[in-house]
């Protein structure tokens, strides 16, 4: 028998008043298992626990939480990475509402993917096959187009904490980044005009939580400092 | 495009390079400031009016006090504008902020070519 304490933050909208946490004892038969299998044992004891998952490979990326303070994939990571002293703390991803127990509404995060509008703009006409790329233009976009947009970085983020209607976070941006680099993109003006504001992008502070959190070790500050130096020589 | 009227530069890049500008500029005068006051140990007041006494020192010193009051401004209205969620009282404390920053402006400008 190895247990490991598990405290779960438990809200259900419909029976209780406020959020609280609840602790649960695992057996983990001294296996060293992921997050997400230790949550599905949870389940075992207490079927009313919600939370959502998919692939389990750090694929779909709906599996995000916050795990002992720090946000990540449940699937993709194991316990051994952040319990501290034989205790684990589950919480739902931090500055989105809850809807029940660890499930978040994206409602937020979603809007402000729409926002950036990614999908490629052209203007041309269509070519008869394919619209083609270099391999050095195909590999601006390495690093970016691989986001699987599970809002870890974002929700790690004071300013998309505090302004989740106007600033894009780190998310949004890295697609932003990702449509601006694209040769075979032609709304390069348009996007830069529609983020010139001191919200958009310049909530940004570059603190970066949002590289210390990503499941795919992307980097979202880099991407928003690309965009300022798009925006400043498209402005000086 | 989020639309905004009372930070400094009315779009999001020009506070950006105003603030990075203004930043260069106070750590300038703080390396002058700090490392005048090393050299002269034994400083009495005629020394230091006269300092004050030149041109360009005084060109320095606004330049520097004009970076002051858009740092401030810019810093504080983001500061503001993260934390104060009550429109009035938000708009009360960004009024406040930018008036106190005149004042500042208009009186160090008395001070340099005052007495």
């Amino acid at each position: 028998m190895s247990m490991l304490n598990v405290s779960v933050y438990r809200y259900n909208p419909e029976t209780d008043d406020k959020p609280y946490m609840q602790d649960f004892q695992v057996d983990t038969h001294g296996r060293d298992l992921m997050v997400l299998n230790v949550i599905q044992l949870i389940q075992e004891q207490d079927p009313s626990l919600a939370f959502r998952r998919s692939c389990r490979e750090g694929v779909c990326g709906s599996d995000g939480l916050n795990m002992n303070g720090k946000n990540g994939l449940t699937c993709v990571t194991a316990v051994s990475e952040v319990t501290k002293n034989g205790k684990l703390t589950l919480r739902p991803l931090p500055g989105l509402p809850v809807i029940r127990d660890l499930v978040v509404d994206m409602a937020l995060f979603y809007h402000q993917y729409e926002r950036i509008q990614p999908y490629l703009q052209t203007t041309g006409p269509a070519p008869a096959i394919e619209r083609l790329q270099s391999p050095e233009e195909r590999d601006k976009l390495d690093g970016l187009y691989e986001c699987i947009l599970c809002a870890c970085c974002s929700t790690s983020c004071p300013s998309f904490w505090w302004n989740p209607d106007k600033f894009v976070g780190p998310a949004g941006l890295l697609q932003a980044y990702r449509f601006l680099a694209d040769s075979r993109d032609d709304a390069t003006s348009e996007r830069l005009a529609g983020l010139d504001d001191p919200f958009s992008v310049f909530r940004c502070r570059g603190i970066m939580n949002c590289v210390n959190v990503c499941p795919k070790g992307l980097n979202p500050t880099r991407a928003i400092g690309k965009i300022r130096e798009m925006l400043m020589s498209n402005a000086t | 495009m989020v639309t905004n009227v009372t930070n400094l530069g009315r779009s999001g890049l020009s506070d950006w390079l105003v603030q990075r500008a203004s930043a260069v500029i106070l750590a300038l005068y703080t390396v002058f400031i700090v490392g005048y006051l090393l050299l002269h140990p034994q400083l009495d007041y005629l020394t230091w009016s006269g300092l004050f006494e030149r041109t360009s020192m005084r060109v320095f010193t606004l330049l520097a006090l004009l970076s002051i009051a858009a740092h401030a401004w810019i810093g504080l209205w983001t500061v503001v504008t993260d934390y104060i969620k009550w429109t009035n009282l938000r708009l009360a404390l960004q009024a406040f902020v930018i008036l106190a920053l005149f004042v500042f402006v208009v009186w160090s400008v008395q001070v340099l070519w005052g007495a």
